[in-house]
């Protein structure tokens, strides 16, 4: 595990190190955390398909995926709070209120599905932004204020469910979010979108730098990547196309997955969230407003619990009073933590939420195939948090020794 | 080099914390293109000086001109709107950016106009405009993409220095670029010292390390208790001198008025 290449030769000003062999180092390098889940992943698959057929075909990666999609969605939030450097331990809870609020307007009193998804995404966002305030205006750790707000937001749902304690979605707009499926052709003109998107993307910025005159033109780094992002996109269209096809919910987690990355990668507000995690006292010098990103990122985390309470509360059909609770929290941390993002602040990609949640899926569904009892469950989940913990621990020491702080 | 007209004057400056009277009457000036040490003992107002200058500190009394002009700092953002640029002690980089996103921190290039969702960093261009400003200043940096936290000592306070000038300011103030580096980074960091003076631009240097004081000044601003206690101009000065003004062993002497630049 070669994590840290010393940059010591000083070369000219301003020059990036030599193309070549530097391309691909620094493809290795930068996705090393998302190299080491893959293998991960890859040796997990390889147990469960070993010990049960049934494991890696298309009806049960299909179903895998749409186990994931309610915790995924819930990552992506917590990545840009992990990338902070803080919590929210409400997330969980948020994700449960926000789907009761929007089960309630639409069962109950009859609002559109559109309006009662869209409230039940507001109380998440208003959440969101309350804890945030909290935390930021009173200096109030956040841990502290979303541990209130767990047990506060809990509360809220029983409330809001009344007496019956459950109820059942049946409109067709809101249960079709987790249920419905893409026919063969759609799925390929979808995932072929994809390709060229990406595709085209990528190409476009190599010729601005290019353009630019920029060191590093080599083309190599980014046609690999192009290649990788092909072929997992065509085997996975495969895989759907063999099954039921492409479900919308996959759909919704992977296009929140790429657009909330572009956001942190690529827009302003995405750098000011890195440099608060990184620094939060050169961010404020350098004339961040610090509490309004804080607030704004906790707004998204609240938002993504309660995008994806809604989709669970439609995989399931209803929402009662276990919704949000259990071990969603907890497992929608543990997700991007063991792909890679850093509990330290600063360090981390949104794409962990997708493949964290992948692990942690693949382990869940695979024991259910093996017929496991919960109990191997939660011990085994809980030892493969330990050591994405302990790896993420020694990388930071390893960075530490080389200089990097 | 210099100019006859002062970059900043100030007149007349006290600051008072309670019981402390930190800065007494101070009167200061720095000129376009040169380079004037600020030295003292500990608590000798050095520091409190500087963060009144780049508006931290509002001043209790006196008088502050900057290229002539009587203005009032009101505030960290007033002095950076005017042309000062400050460079502090703990450097101020996030360790986990790369440098050209430290240079560019908090005033990031966007492209793709001015709609919210095509609105993107326009990395292409802040990285050609970092490696020109780099190379102006010939600092060496192994990769402009590699993590500030990768850099030695030396590295970062010339990516700390060479960000300040991103916003194009006048007036430079550094608060102890050297301490805690090494005799090679240290080296580095004064040769850079010296390009902001080739490029005109007034540079107020805190230090404690006289022979560092001695080789990038022009003038060394001597404050003690409070007071400006002495100004020397450096090539006509002793180490004997500064240090007798900054212990307070030498009293007035006409030596005193020695200033180099008085507009006044």
């Amino acid at each position: 595990m070669s994590t840290v290449t010393k940059a010591t030769a000083p070369a000219g000003p301003g020059r990036a190190s030599a193309p070549g062999p530097g391309v691909v180092r620094r493809f290795i390098e930068g996705d090393l955390a998302s190299l080491r889940v893959f293998v991960v992943l890859g040796l997990i698959w390889a147990v469960f398909q070993f010990e049960n057929s049934h494991f890696l075909t298309a009806e049960n990666l299909t179903n895998l995926f749409l186990q994931i999609t309610a915790v995924g969605l819930i990552s992506v939030g917590v990545v840009y709070v992990l990338l902070l450097g803080e919590i929210d331990l409400s997330v969980g809870a948020v994700s449960g209120l926000a789907s009761a609020v929007t089960a309630v307007l639409n069962v109950k009193h009859g609002w559109s599905p559109y309006t009662a998804i869209l409230a039940g995404i507001v109380v998440g966002l208003v959440i969101g932004a309350v804890q945030g305030f909290l935390s930021t205006q009173f200096g109030i750790p956040s841990f502290v204020v979303t541990l209130a707000g767990l047990l506060t937001w809990q509360g809220a749902l029983l409330k809001v469910l009344g007496d019956t304690g459950t109820v059942n979605l049946t409109d067709p707009k809101i249960t079709g979010l987790a249920n419905t499926f893409y026919s063969d052709t759609v799925s390929w003109i979808i995932g072929i979108g994809v390709i060229a998107i990406y595709g085209g993307g990528t190409l476009l910025a190599w010729r601005k730098r290019v353009a630019a005159g920029l060191a590093d033109q080599d083309l190599r780094g980014p046609l690999i990547r192009v290649v990788l992002v092909a072929a997992a996109t065509i085997a996975a269209i495969l895989v759907v196309t063999a099954d039921r096809g492409l479900p919308l919910a996959v759909l919704i987690l992977l296009a929140f997955v790429a657009g909330m990355e572009y956001t942190a990668t690529r827009t302003r507000f995405g750098r000011h969230v890195f440099a608060v995690g990184g620094n939060a006292e050169a961010a404020r010098r350098a004339g961040i407003h610090i509490n309004a990103v804080r607030i704004a990122v906790f707004s998204i985390a609240g938002s993504m619990a309660a995008i994806g309470g809604i989709l669970a509360a439609s995989r399931l059909l209803a929402v009662n009073q276990n919704s949000g609770g259990s071990d969603l929290l907890l497992l929608a941390i543990a997700g991007p933590v063991i792909a890679g993002t850093s509990l330290f602040g600063g360090r981390g990609s949104v794409w962990t939420a997708l493949l964290g949640a992948l692990v942690i899926g693949s382990i869940s569904n695979g024991m259910d195939l093996l017929a496991l009892d919960s109990s191997v469950k939660y011990m085994v989940t809980g030892g493969v948090l330990l050591v994405a913990v302990i790896v993420d621990a020694l990388a930071r020491r390893q960075r530490q020794a080389a200089g990097r702080v | 080099m210099s100019s006859n007209t002062p970059v900043l004057a100030l007149k007349g400056v006290s600051k008072r914390f309670g019981a402390v009277q930190a800065l007494d009457g101070v009167d200061f000036e720095v000129a376009a293109g040169e380079v004037v040490g600020l030295v003292g003992d500990n608590g000798a107002g050095k520091s409190t000086l500087v963060k009144t200058i780049s508006g931290i500190y509002s001043p209790d009394a006196g008088e502050f001109h900057f290229e002539g002009k009587p203005v009032s700092i009101d505030g960290a953002n007033a002095a950076t709107a005017l042309g000062i640029a400050t460079v502090y002690q703990d450097l101020a980089l996030c360790d986990n950016l790369d440098v050209v996103a430290n240079l560019f921190l908090g005033r990031e290039k966007l492209a793709g106009g001015t709609g919210l969702l095509t609105r993107r960093l326009d990395e292409p261009e802040m990285e050609r405009r970092s490696a020109e400003l780099l190379s102006n200043l010939a600092v060496t940096i192994p990769s402009l993409r590699s993590e500030v936290g990768t850099l030695s000592g030396g590295q970062r306070q010339q990516v700390a220095v060479a960000r300040s000038l991103l916003g194009e300011p006048k007036l430079v103030l550094l608060d102890e670029p050297t301490a805690a580096l090494g005799v090679a980074q240290t080296a580095q960091v004064l040769t850079l010292i010296k390009r902001l003076r080739e490029r005109g631009l007034g540079v107020v240097v805190i230090s404690h390390n006289l022979s560092d004081v001695f080789d990038v000044t022009d003038r060394i601003f001597v404050l003690r208790l409070g007071r400006r206690e002495a100004s020397f101009v450096t090539a006509s000065a002793t180490n004997e001198e500064v240090v007798a003004a900054i212990t307070g062993a030498r009293h007035r002497k006409p030596a005193d008025d020695d200033v180099v630049g008085g507009g006044r």
